[in-house]
């Protein structure tokens, strides 16, 4: 069971290490810094931190002495030259009752975020930006390459290095980048464990995208999820994602926290179930956590949505699914119940052995070592929490 | 790296002094009080001097196609440059080149 957890924050990367007094964070590095996320590396015991500086752009940041320091890594994410993709422009038009339009134009790719970041075997690292890029390395990250293949998808308009598409693009955008630009973002890498050529990932806005051989072909993983707000709700492309995460024990179990509701796949994410109840508040959210060894066991963080985005009610509650999501138990006890309106980001839940963390927007850290059953806090005056994980 | 859109003749090149903002120091404390002057005929050329002095600067100050950041602004003795593209603006022996952020809040 992991002993330590860390956080990347809008103000630094914070660990927390389990002592005899329960878990106590402190300030690793990076203050001042926006911390998206911030991993460890498996196979070697790095640590990478996911920056973005705001004026000064997302940079990756790594240490090798367990987050006592810290330096920029040699190699940083850069869009080759030629590199570029359909996005959305907003701008001034008079003549429209709404003061704006929408532009479509091709243009130059350049990093607005990074988003997430995986590992795989035999020095396979692998980042995900805005604007919906993959990168891999396969030296453990002292280079980094686009996957073009992804990058030049019929999804998004094939290949746009040598002119403007022929066709339309079908991923659409989120505002999650630091400068609000609306772009597409890859923000769940899965790697299937038992056969790492297979990898699942999840892009705002576009869906669940599967590769079988090592990143050469793509294809679409969004069959029974629906876009209940758009015209064409069982479309191919364009599903809102929020979170995808494999059972890493029996990965044919796959959860995802979408923006529609929180679906279920056991056949590898071939097909998709939607699971939510509704009814007792679990539906909308942003993080999913599944068990490493029990695929039918997940953790969910419900929130009053889509348009008010908070905490339920006020009270804060954690939702656990034994049962591959027939069922949800609410798990409040520990957590506050009064004038709580904490938001959860999407990598801001996770779980290890039966320990589970979530840490908020607001500040604050709790941790369960009873798979929910009972919370504790850890913190309450953190920086906005944007990632917690065991490690 | 950034490029200058017309080349420019080695005569030209000047040693212009730099001020970095205090805010860049946290990233490159090595480049905190010293007295920065470097070979430079435009503020392209400046970026590249200073990205050899502190390798990693650049992709601070610029993005991978070799543009000004949008928060950040350059000012060559008390003018703010023209070219954010291309960083082409020229530098002349003496110069002061400014680097720093527009401020923002948060």
């Amino acid at each position: 069971m992991s002993s330590r957890i860390l956080i990347g924050t809008r103000k630094g990367t914070f660990i927390a290490e389990k002592t005899s007094r329960g878990w106590c964070p402190r300030l690793s590095g990076h203050a001042g810094s926006g911390v998206n996320f911030v991993a460890a590396d498996p196979h070697t015991g790095r640590l990478w931190a996911l920056l973005g500086h705001g004026h000064w752009g997302a940079k990756l940041s790594i240490s090798d002495d367990a987050g006592a320091t810290w330096s920029d890594a040699g190699a940083q994410i850069k869009y080759p030259e030629g590199a570029r993709f359909i996005g959305q422009d907003m701008y001034e038009d008079a003549s429209s009752s709404f003061g704006v339009g929408w532009k479509i134009r091709t243009k130059p790719a350049t990093l607005a975020k990074l988003w997430v970041i995986a590992f795989g075997p035999e020095g396979r690292v692998f980042v995900g930006t805005i604007p919906g890029g993959l990168f891999e390395s396969r030296d453990g990250g002292a280079s980094f390459a686009l996957n073009l293949r992804l990058w030049n998808h019929p999804s998004r308009g094939g290949d746009l290095s040598q002119g403007d598409a022929a066709a339309e693009t079908k991923w659409f955008g989120t505002p999650a980048s630091e400068g609000g630009d609306f772009a597409p973002g890859i923000h769940s890498i899965e790697i299937d464990p038992r056969q790492p050529d297979r990898m699942l990932i999840g892009v705002s806005t576009a869906g669940v995208i599967e590769t079988t051989d090592g990143g050469k072909t793509w294809r679409s993983r969004n069959k029974g999820m629906t876009l209940d707000h758009t015209p064409e709700p069982d479309a191919e492309w364009g599903h809102d994602v929020h979170a995808i995460e494999l059972c890493k024990g029996a990965p044919e179990h796959v959860w995802q926290q979408n923006h529609t509701g929180i679906y279920y796949s056991r056949d590898g994410a071939a097909t998709w179930t939607r699971v939510s109840k509704p009814e007792n508040g679990v539906r909308f959210g942003f993080p999913v956590t599944t068990d490493a060894e029990d695929g039918r066991v997940a953790w969910v963080l419900p929130a009053e949505g889509d348009n008010k985005r908070m905490a339920i009610g006020g009270g804060l509650f954690v939702a656990r699914t034994d049962d591959g999501g027939q069922s949800w138990r609410t798990l409040r006890a520990g957590l506050p119940q009064e004038l709580a309106y904490d938001v959860v980001y999407r990598h801001a839940l996770h779980n290890d052995a039966g320990s589970v963390a979530f840490g908020s927007t607001t500040g604050n850290l709790y941790v369960s070592d009873d798979r929910g059953e009972q919370w504790a806090t850890v913190a309450n005056n953190l920086p906005p929490i944007y990632s917690v994980r065991f490690a | 790296m950034a490029e200058p859109s017309a080349p420019v003749a080695w005569y030209l090149r000047a040693m212009v002094r730099v001020q970095l903002t205090r805010h860049l120091f946290t990233f490159f404390p090595g480049l905190e009080g010293k007295a920065i002057e470097v070979e430079a005929a435009t503020v392209a050329d400046v970026v590249r001097s200073l990205d050899a002095l502190a390798p990693g600067i650049g992709f601070y100050i610029c993005d991978e196609l070799g543009r000004l950041r949008t928060h950040v602004n350059i000012f060559v003795s008390k003018q703010m440059i023209r070219d954010r593209h291309a960083l082409s603006d020229a530098v002349a022996a003496n110069d002061e080149v400014f680097i720093l952020q527009a401020l923002s809040g948060g």
